[in-house]
Order: structure tokens, then C-alpha cells, then sequence
């Protein structure tokens, strides 16, 4: 049984020793000594197995199996027109191939002063000094996975803002995959200070149907009054294995507003921790989760309070059909001291097939008496009566599923206010439900 | 254009109705009234077709057809409306993309080409005057945090757009302001058609006032207790349900 | 007030009214666990083969099991080896046939308790099998029960009179491989409760078992079976006090309920074991494993708990919803106060079609204590038609307390439909100021929203259960407030 965990981790140890020379910022010390201790971490924790209870939904033999590639065999595969496909009207475009920044397919745009967004092995080919602090460390309460990032992390982006820097388009970092067996690594830095504002989509695909493994690490540092914007729209191929750690540290009266948007991949799983560590910070975390087939998505969030004062939103929905299933697990932990805290949580999920299965755990930790704090967890069926409601009028019954499934997910669409987004959802989200032979049950 | 023939009606095995009949043809409006528990609500959902009632006994005719055989959609096309008493909110669905989705469906059926949005608007525009409404109405979720009279006249809306053959309108007047009964019995008299059928169910006579029916039943204990003209509604009003069905009208003597 | 409020600074000044020890002579098996000790237990209780097979069944399995880590609680480790496993009043050599030939030290002690025996009998109309350590010493009403077919006796007797009955049952619903603490008590418990309601009978009066700890260093397993035939109805109670010690004890019970088609069993508890003192030293460990199974349709099981007791509680009354229609249920009070540690909830299982299951779960944190709701509502494919209802909530009286919520949802079928709501808050200084304006003090005012908090669980217990719980809560909450 324990053989193939060993196996995995020896070959990912194999591989750093191997490709550690060769990684971006290895005349930086800080970074070297930072990707062997994650290394080391990582030998350490091994591949989680079910008798983790922050993965026992989640099994991970097939991620842990194969030995994909660390490094991508050759450049630039991907064509522009290829890209159009994906690109977001009226974004600065960052376009990724295979986990390489692609200046051609790119369309930056100038940023307002005060602004900057480079590749991060531009960033950590320089003297990087800045990012020390930042990069040097990985919390140490997210997962395994988190630490493999930071061994490996080769490319991805690093964005800073000036204090009071506001920027008025959004920034698309389309991550594309076009070769099978890769491990995909990106790291996303936002260091956002005093007073700034932007928002960035962070969003993943590939290019045709092929397996490969992400696994993405993005930090937010939200500095005092800062309001950040983080929505990530992950369409991996359906073969993929999509792994990601959102981590993000904010200041007194920042805001984030972060939005995960799940519709592919074999198996995803998402890990998102907010720290709440300045008095008067508020953060909103929405999630969809769309499942077919036997797509296994997996979400886990956790908002810990910190501070007096904060306040946290989370809405997450999933939908799920054919023999999918979803894991939700939601953590609010307010801390000794965090006194009129605020939080609510609330996670809803519709099955609409036999098969389709749903594991959602909320959960509260509370350790200040001054709180104001809750949770909702429903899963069940399309409404009765609002089906009969709509058939009273004519409508058939097959439509009258589609109709009242797309205003299920009509909910998180809205509450993300970037039009082209919004759009791009609309076109996605109809071929993703199913079917009326399908959705019968 | 309906005929009911000694329907019965069962929910979870408990008989409701017993033994309905009833003939209404084109151009009639029946008022059914009786007290609480009395069937009323019964008789609408199975004419609409709602799950959960079990007929025992007896038919039910629309046009020559075999109503119940019919799915609920099939009956909408079929020109059969059901005004709710409690009209669902939807959240998400827009009010008028409701509207689009069901005038669509209904020309589908009758082979007739489909309406774009804007043809639509237009279409839902001119009622909406009618029902003394506002456009916005259109664009919020269907029923989501309407006011009791905006569900009602939205409903009432609804059939004036859909224009059935058959409206069969559930406590269409409960809980109305005076200012909200006016505008939904206007909405209710403009529609009144030789082709169309309504059955009007309801507790009060207050509604009867305003839309005078053709017919009047008494709905007691599961079965038609009287028969008569308007003038039975007015002597329900004096003598309440007592008189008629031998039992003391009691609490549904509400004013 | 229509509340049954004790003034609080009364309560104060009467401290844990119930530690009093009571000098009996103690038959008593040397501490430490092995076959031997098992042996001893059996033959001392002359059980039948079956019996000590079982029992050596569950201890040779409990031999590779490992202490659960999972839950929250902490506590020094467990010296299992130092536990004495069988304690017995000397006085009972040859057994008690009647109340008269009970023990008078014995039936002094459950009076300051409140547990008048002879008088309860006559008031209440209750029918008590008091459990004293470790072995039955009196049970009442049995002859009006006997005439109905009901068979109400410690499990001993049960053991010996009714031999196929417990071989049918026990450890049908908790296996002695279930958990750590199971399988320790399958291995050695010493006594508890049967309960056996033939079909069609409804059991005429609330059946009643006071439990208490008394004897130094003695683990406590109890062990209860309720059998509840096609069609008929019990309610049992279940309460418990204990005298004050220094040393923690153990207290690992089973209690085993299983609803043929069509029966309902009710079963209350009110635990007010010794919490131990301000400083959290002393107090019980209570890690009970409750569970019911709904074998058949159209049954029903509903837990009522109501915990202000234990410096730890460890426990998850839960159901298994085999049969179709059938209904479970789980109400619950937990107080922690002081340095108590509570780590409660249920499961809720669904396998049957159409089954329900409802949870209302109120949790009150103060002082330093720690109070952690824990429930799993699990749906599997073959409950089509399912339905949950959860609400959790927690009151928070101090800024020291910590209130915890850990709902696990798992639902494998489409037509199930769960809804969980979770709460967490503190009493507003407006209710607090609102009440104190119309002439409560602070004490009373606090006392009176707590038990506004509890009352929808409350109202789930038998009356006399219910006006106990109040008093309890207010005892409880003692120097919280201010």
C-alpha cells in the first residue's frame, strides 16, 4: 500500500536535485534555502492519503501515480488565433503556455503608473529583494501540494501596486496547456498596497484533450484599505488534475472579493485561506462548482479572524450530474480577541442524478464571545413547486430543469461584476448541464 | 368546453373530493366558493395537473379531450391557466424571460413561429397598463420579493399575456387592498370572452361583486352543495357557509 | 416569571450538591485489565458462556485498537492498566429482593439526590432501576410491567432470565468492534439496563434509570439494551449525578436501542455528572457510545440529551434509518462552564426510503469552557426521498469560552434533501439591559434567555425532566455572569 507514495515522492525528490540548478533565482540564497525546505517539507508530508480528514473525500491515487514531466519539452506550441478562444474582452491579457510566460500571445497593455505586472522569472532573475519576504515562505497550514509549488516554481506572474494605485481593467492570466504528462507549477504574487484597487482573473485551459497536472499557489497581500479582486475561472481539460492554494493576508479595512469558478478537470481541489489580520478587513468568497461525468471537484476554504471588527461572506453552489462528485468543506475560525466578528457561510448544492454525490462540511471555530456568526448547507433537488409553476405555464418539463438550474447558478454569475466574465459564463455554463434525459430522475 | 363528471380526488389516500360535477362552457365564469378545507384549491391543482392527487373515480373533459391524461405543460398549451393562490418565487428567473419561455412554448405547440424579445416586450407593455404595473416588474426575479398584490396582478398578468381558453384563478382576491382587488378584477373583466372560460375560485363574495359570474357553486365537504346565480353569493354573504352546507359558518365567517 | 429560576448567588453559595460520598463496603476486583480480570467479572456475575465468549471477542479486539484522537477533547492519557473494573456494595451478597432489603446507607444517598425511591413510586408513577457502581440495587414497578409482558430489570438479570432476548440483540446495533471505547465496554461492563416491550404494548409509565458513580478509582461501563417490538412505544430516562473527587474517573457506557416496524422509542437524558471544580481539576470522563437503530419501517427513535455535567463529554447519540419511513431525532442541551470540554452531536444515517431525521442542537459556552457540535447526516443511494433538518446553535457567555461547529453532509442520493443552519452569538447587552430594566438582575436575566435559548429541547423532555434541566442550567452557568 505505501509503496507507491514513496515511489512518488522519491521521484519528485529525484527531479529537484536534478532540475534545482536550472530554476529561476538559484543565485538568490533566500529562494534556494526556501525550495529545499519545501522540498524537505514535502518529502516529509508525502502525497495526503484518506486518513487525512482534510482530504478523506479526496482520493489521489491518480495524481500520485504517473511521473509527469517538470519541465515542458518545447516552447510557444500554442498559435494566437488558439488564444482568442479564451481571452476576455477588455483585460490586460498575460497569456501562459505550459507554464511559460508567452510575450507574443500576450496583450499587457500599459498599466496605469504605479502599476507593474512582469513574469515572475523576470522578477526573480533580478535582485528580487522585494520578494523575499513574500516568496520566502509558505504558510505552513496549507497543503503538501503548496510546498511542491514552491520547490518547483519556475513561472507566473507578479503584480504590484503603488499605494493608491487603482486599476480600471481587470487582468486575465490565462494559464493554457498544450502538452500531455506536465506538471504545471504557476505562482501568482499580488502585492497590493495602501489604498489600491484591481482585479485579476486567474484563468486555466488547455488546448485539446489531454491529461497534465496544475498546481498553482497564489498569494494576495492586501495592504491597509486595499481592495482586491481575485476570480479564477478554472476549464481545464476534462483529463486534467487541477490542484491550487489561494493564500491571502489582509490588512486593517482591505477588501477581497475571490470567486471560484470550477467547471473542469478529472479532479480539482482548491484550497483557499483568507487571514483577516487587520481590524475592519472584509472578504466575500464565492464559488460554482458545475460537475458531469466523473468529475470529482473539491473545494476547501478557510477565513480565520483575526482581528476585531472583520467581517466574511461566502456563498459557494455546485451542481452536479451524471456520477460527479463534489467535496465543500468551509472553515471560520474566529480567534481569541476577534471581537464583533462577523461571519456567515453558506454552501447549496443540487443533484440531479442518481449518481451524482456531495460530501459539504461547514464548519465554525469560535473563540471570542462578541460574534455574530452562521452557516447554511442545504443539498436536494430542483424545486416541486417552482417546476410545477413553470409547466402550469406551458413550459416543458425538460426546459423547466434548465431554466430553474442555470437561475441556481444565475446567483454566483451576477454577484461577479465584470461583464466579459459574466458573459464568458453564460456561453459555458448551458453546454455543462445536463440534459433532460439526463436530468430526469 | 370542461366537463367534469363525478370526479373524485384523493391525497394520501384521504378522500377530498366526492363526487363533482360540473359543465362549463365557452364564455361562462363560474364561481366556486365554499369554506376552508372544503376542496376548492383540490379542484384547481387537478385541473392544472399538480402530482399528489390521486383520482378515484370519475373524468374530466376539456374540448373532447381526456384532461387528466394530460401533463401540466400539455394542458397550458392547451390553453387551460391556473392563477395561483400562492404564486412561487423563482429566484434567478426573470419575470419576463418566464413570459418569453412560455408564450414560446405555447406557439411551438401550434406550429407557429417564436417571438423575439422585443416582440415580446411589446406584447407584455400594453397589459402591464392594464394591471397598473410597472415595467420593472418585468426584470425582477418571477415573484421574488413581490408584494402580496404584485403576485396577484402578476398572475393576472400572466393569463392576459397568455390568453388561455380555459383561466381557472385560485383566491385571486386574498389579501388585497382595495386599490389591488380593483386592478385585478379589471384585468379579470377584460379578458372575458365568448371563447374564454374562467372558473373563479374563492372564500368571499367581495370579488363577485366586481366580476359578476354567470354561475355560482357551493363547495362543501367534497361535493357541490348548491347550484344558482349571483344572488347565492349574495345570501352566502348574510347567512354564511351554515345555512348551506348544515354546519355554523363559524371562523370562515371572516369579514 | 414563568421560568422555574433559582436565584443564581443561592446556587452559588450551595456548590455541587451533590458530592457526598457514601461509606459502603466495596467488593472490588484489583485494578488492571486482562483475561483473567474478564474471567473474574463473568464468573462473579455467573453469566452464561455466550456472555464471556463475547467478552473475550471484544477485548482481544480492543487489545489492537488505538484511543480516538480526532475529537477535540484533551486529557492526560488513560492508565487502563490502574482502573479497577468491578466494584460491588458488599451488602448485596445474595442480592436485594425488595427495596426493604436494600442497603438504608444506599437509599439515604438517592434520597439527598432527590431520588426518593417509595415516594416516586407513588408521585410520579416512574420506575426506577437505580444503578449504584456497578450492579442494579433496586428496580420498582416490575410487577405492573410483567403483566403487560414488558421485561424492565438490570442487565444481569436480564442476562440470566432472559438469555436469547440479550444473545438476539446485544451488540446488534454497537458492535464490540465499534470504537475504542465500545469495545472496552463490551469486554468489562458490569451492569445497566434491559428493556424488552413486547409488540403492540405501549409502555404505560416513563421508565427511569438514575446512574451514579461512587466508588474510588472505579471505571463505570455501563451497558443498556431497549428493545422496542413491532408497534409498541417506550420512553425512558436516564439520569445522573455523581459525588465529588479529585481524581478523574471513566465513565464508557453503551446503550444499544433497536424499533422493530412501527415502534417508537424515546429516550432522555439529564447528565450532571461532577464537572469538576473552578480550576478544572476533578471531574468525569464520559465517552458513552448511544445508538439506535430504526431496523424496520415506520419506526421512530428520538434522542433527548441535556449535558451540564463531566469534565468531559464525549458522545454522539445517532440512528440508523434502516427501515422505510422511519423517523429519527436528536435534541440537545450542552452546557459547558468552567474548564468542561464537550464534544457532542449525532449521526444521522439514512438508508431506508422516505426516512426523516430532524437535529436541533443548542451548545453554551462560559467560563472556559468548550463546547464542539459534531454531527454527520449521511443519505445513502437507497434513501430515495430522504429528508435532514439541522439547527446548531451556540451562546457564548464570556470572552474565554470557544463554541465549535463540525457538520458533516454526505449525501449519495438526488432526491434527498438536507438543510443545515448553524448560529453562533452572545446574549445582547440590549436583551441583557432590557431585562434588567423591567427589575431582573443581570444573574436572572441571564439565567431566564438561556433557558428561552434551550426551550424548543426543552419541551422534548418529560415535564419533571424539563424542570430539573432548568434548575441544572442555572446551577451550571454559576459565576458566569459579571
Amino acid at each position: 500500500m505505501n509503496a507507491p507514495v514513496h515511489h512518488a515522492v522519491e521521484y519528485y525528490l529525484g527531479e529537484f536535485s536534478r532540475l534545482a540548478p536550472a530554476l529561476p533565482g538559484q543565485h538568490l540564497p533566500w529562494l534556494r534555502r526556501a525550495r529545499e525546505a519545501a522540498m524537505e517539507r514535502f518529502a516529509r508530508l508525502g502525497f495526503p492519503g484518506r486518513r487525512d480528514e482534510e482530504w478523506k473525500y479526496t482520493p489521489l491515487a491518480a495524481i500520485e501515480k504517473p511521473h509527469f514531466a517538470l519541465v515542458p519539452s518545447a516552447p510557444g506550441s500554442v498559435a494566437a488565433e488558439q488564444v482568442e478562444g479564451f481571452a476576455l474582452a477588455g483585460t490586460h491579457l498575460l497569456v501562459f503556455v505550459n507554464g511559460r510566460f508567452e510575450p507574443g500571445l500576450s496583450r499587457p497593455e500599459k498599466l496605469p503608473a504605479g502599476a507593474t505586472v512582469v513574469s515572475l522569472r523576470e522578477a526573480l532573475e533580478g535582485d528580487a529583494g522585494e520578494l523575499a519576504a513574500r516568496l520566502g515562505r509558505v504558510p505552513e497550514n496549507v497543503t503538501p501540494f503548496a510546498a511542491l509549488n514552491q520547490a518547483f516554481m519556475t513561472d507566473g506572474a507578479y503584480l504590484r501596486l503603488a499605494p493608491g494605485t487603482k486599476l480600471l481593467k481587470p487582468i486575465q492570466l490565462l494559464f493554457l496547456a498544450s502538452q500531455p504528462n506536465l506538471a504545471i507549477q504557476p505562482r501568482i504574487l499580488v502585492l497590493a498596497e495602501e489604498g489600491s484597487a484591481a482585479t485579476l482573473i486567474e484563468h486555466h485551459a488547455a488546448i485539446g484533450d489531454i491529461g497534465y497536472f496544475t498546481n498553482g499557489v497564489t498569494e494576495i497581500v492586501a495592504c491597509p484599505g486595499a481592495a482586491i479582486e481575485h476570480h479564477k475561472l478554472q476549464q481545464e481539460s476534462r483529463r486534467a488534475f487541477h490542484v491550487a492554494a489561494v493564500v491571502a493576508e489582509q490588512d486593517r479595512d482591505s477588501r477581497l472579493a475571490s470567486t471560484s469558478f470550477a467547471l473542469g478537470a478529472a479532479l480539482a481541489r482548491v484550497d483557499i485561506a483568507i487571514g483577516l489580520q487587520g481590524e475592519g478587513a472584509a472578504c466575500t468568497l464565492d464559488g460554482l462548482y458545475v460537475a458531469v461525468g466523473r468529475q470529482h471537484l473539491d473545494h476547501h476554504t478557510r477565513i480565520d479572524h483575526l482581528k476585531p471588527r472583520c467581517r466574511s461572506r461566502e456563498l459557494y453552489k455546485g451542481i452536479l450530474s451524471g456520477a460527479a462528485r463534489a467535496v465543500f468543506n468551509g472553515k471560520v475560525i474566529v480567534h481569541p480577541d476577534a471581537q464583533q466578528s462577523d461571519a456567515f457561510q453558506s454552501n447549496h448544492n443540487l443533484l440531479l442524478s442518481e449518481n451524482a454525490e456531495v460530501d459539504t462540511k461547514p464548519q465554525l471555530e469560535i473563540f471570542a464571545d462578541d460574534v455574530k456568526c452562521g452557516h447554511g448547507a442545504t443539498v436536494g433537488q430542483l424545486d416541486e413547486d417552482q417546476l410545477f409553476y413553470l409547466r402550469s405555464r406551458g413550459v416543458d418539463g425538460g426546459t423547466a430543469r434548465a431554466v430553474l438550474t442555470m437561475a441556481f447558478a444565475r446567483e454566483s454569475v451576477d454577484r461577479v461584476g465584470i461583464p466579459a466574465l459574466q458573459k464568458r459564463l453564460d456561453q459555458l455554463l448551458p453546454a455543462l448541464l445536463p440534459r433532460e434525459s439526463e436530468g430526469q430522475t | 368546453m370542461l366537463e367534469i363528471r363525478n370526479l373524485h380526488v384523493a391525497v394520501d389516500g384521504a378522500p377530498i373530493l366526492k363526487g363533482i360535477d360540473l359543465t362549463v362552457k365557452p364564455g361562462e365564469v363560474h364561481a366556486i366558493m365554499g369554506p376552508n378545507g372544503s376542496g376548492k384549491s383540490t379542484l384547481a391543482y387537478i385541473l392544472a395537473g399538480r402530482d399528489g392527487y390521486r383520482v378515484t373515480e370519475g373524468e374530466v373533459r376539456y374540448g373532447g379531450r381526456d384532461l387528466l391524461a394530460l401533463a401540466a405543460e400539455e394542458r397550458a398549451r392547451a390553453g387551460v391557466f391556473l392563477a395561483f393562490q400562492y404564486p412561487v418565487e423563482i429566484p434567478g428567473v426573470a419575470n419576463i424571460y418566464l413570459l418569453k419561455v412560455a408564450i414560446n412554448a405555447a406557439r411551438r405547440h401550434r406550429g407557429e413561429p417564436e417571438l423575439d424579445a422585443m416582440d415580446i416586450l411589446l406584447r407584455v407593455r400594453s397589459k402591464l397598463k392594464l394591471m397598473d404595473m410597472d415595467e420593472s416588474l418585468l426584470y425582477r426575479a418571477v415573484n421574488e420579493s413581490f408584494s402580496g398584490g404584485e403576485k396577484k396582478r402578476n398572475e393576472i398578468l400572466q393569463m392576459a399575456v397568455l390568453e388561455p381558453k380555459l383561466a381557472i384563478l385560485d383566491e385571486a382576491d386574498s389579501g388585497l387592498d382595495i386599490d389591488a382587488l380593483k386592478a385585478v378584477a379589471r384585468g379579470i373583466n377584460a379578458q372575458r370572452d365568448p371563447g374564454r372560460a374562467m372558473i373563479l375560485v374563492t372564500h368571499y363574495q367581495r370579488l363577485l361583486q366586481l366580476v359578476v359570474p354567470d354561475r355560482v357553486h357551493v363547495l362543501a365537504q367534497g361535493c357541490i352543495a348548491r347550484s344558482g346565480g349571483w344572488e347565492l353569493a349574495a345570501e352566502l354573504e348574510r347567512t354564511g357557509y351554515g345555512g348551506i352546507t348544515g354546519r355554523e359558518g363559524g371562523e370562515e365567517a371572516r369579514p | 416569571m414563568a421560568t422555574e429560576t433559582l436565584k443564581l448567588d443561592e446556587l452559588i453559595a450551595r456548590g455541587y450538591e451533590h458530592g457526598f460520598y457514601t461509606p459502603v463496603e466495596v467488593d472490588t476486583v484489583p485494578s488492571g485489565l486482562n483475561e483473567a480480570v474478564i474471567r473474574l467479572i463473568s464468573a462473579k456475575k455467573q453469566e452464561p458462556e455466550f456472555m464471556l465468549e463475547w467478552r473475550l471477542k471484544a477485548f482481544r479486539h480492543w487489545l489492537g485498537m488505538t484511543e480516538p484522537a480526532w475529537s477535540t477533547v484533551r486529557y492526560p492519557a488513560i492508565d487502563y492498566q490502574a482502573i479497577s473494573y468491578y466494584a460491588a456494595p458488599k451488602s448485596r451478597a445474595g442480592g436485594p429482593r425488595s427495596l426493604e432489603e436494600v442497603d438504608p446507607e444506599l437509599l439515604r444517598t438517592y434520597e439527598k439526590l432527590g431520588v426518593p425511591l417509595e415516594e416516586r413510586e407513588i408521585l410520579a408513577g416512574v420506575a426506577v432501576d437505580a444503578v449504584f457502581d456497578s450492579i442494579s440495587v433496586a428496580t420498582t414497578f416490575k410487577d405492573k410491567l410483567a403483566e403487560l409482558g414488558i421485561i424492565f430489570c438490570s442487565f444481569s438479570e436480564a442476562v440470566r432470565e432472559h438469555p436469547d432476548l440479550v444473545r438476539q440483540y446485544l451488540g446488534s446495533v454497537v458492535p464490540h468492534t465499534d470504537n475504542f471505547f465500545a469495545a472496552l465496554n463490551s469486554a468489562v461492563f458490569s451492569d445497566g439496563s434491559f428493556c424488552y416491550i413486547p409488540p403492540g404494548v405501549r409502555c404505560p409509565m416513563e421508565l427511569s434509570t438514575y446512574f451514579r458513580i461512587n466508588a474510588r478509582n472505579t471505571g463505570q461501563f455501563e451497558r443498556t439494551l431497549i428493545v422496542a417490538d413491532r408497534g409498541a412505544y417506550v420512553s425512558y430516562l436516564e439520569g445522573c449525578t455523581a459525588p465529588m473527587r479529585d481524581e478523574h474517573q471513566l465513565h464508557a457506557a453503551v446503550v444499544e436501542l433497536v424499533a422493530l416496524e412501527g415502534a417508537q422509542i424515546r429516550y432522555a437524558t439529564v447528565q450532571n455528572w461532577y464537572p469538576g471544580d473552578k480550576e478544572g481539576k476533578g471531574g468525569i470522563y464520559n465517552f458513552v457510545t448511544k445508538r439506535g437503530d430504526c431496523r424496520e419501517a415506520n419506526s421512530h427513535i428520538s434522542w433527548t440529551q441535556v449535558e451540564t455535567g463531566s469534565a468531559i463529554t464525549w458522545k454522539y447519540p445517532s440512528v440508523i434509518l434502516q427501515g422505510d419511513n422511519a423517523v429519527g431525532e436528536f435534541h440537545s442541551v450542552a452546557l459547558t462552564n468552567n474548564y468542561q470540554q464537550a464534544d457532542t452531536g449525532t449521526k444521522m444515517i439514512h438508508l431506508g426510503r422516505n426516512t426523516r431525521s430532524t437535529i436541533v442542537s443548542k451548545g453554551i459556552a462560559a467560563g472556559h469552557g468548550k463546547n464542539v457540535y459534531r454531527g454527520l447526516v449521511r443519505v445513502g443511494k437507497s434513501a430515495a426521498g430522504a429528508r435532514n433538518y439541522t439547527r446548531c446553535d451556540s451562546l457564548l457567555l464570556g470572552d474565554k469560552c470557544a463554541a465549535h461547529t463540525f457538520p458533516y453532509i454526505e449525501v449519495k442520493n438526488p432526491s434527498g434533501r438536507v438543510e443545515h443552519e448553524a448560529s453562533t452569538s452572545r446574549i445582547g447587552e440590549d436583551q441583557l439591559f432590557y431585562c434588567q430594566s423591567r427589575g431582573l438582575s443581570a444573574e436572572d436575566a441571564v439565567s431566564m434567555i438561556v433557558n428561552g435559548f434551550c426551550r424548543e429541547v426543552f419541551k422534548e423532555l418529560p415535564m419533571e425532566f424539563a424542570v430539573e434541566a432548568q434548575k441544572l442550567l442555572g446551577v451550571s452557568l454559576e459565576g458566569s455572569v459579571g
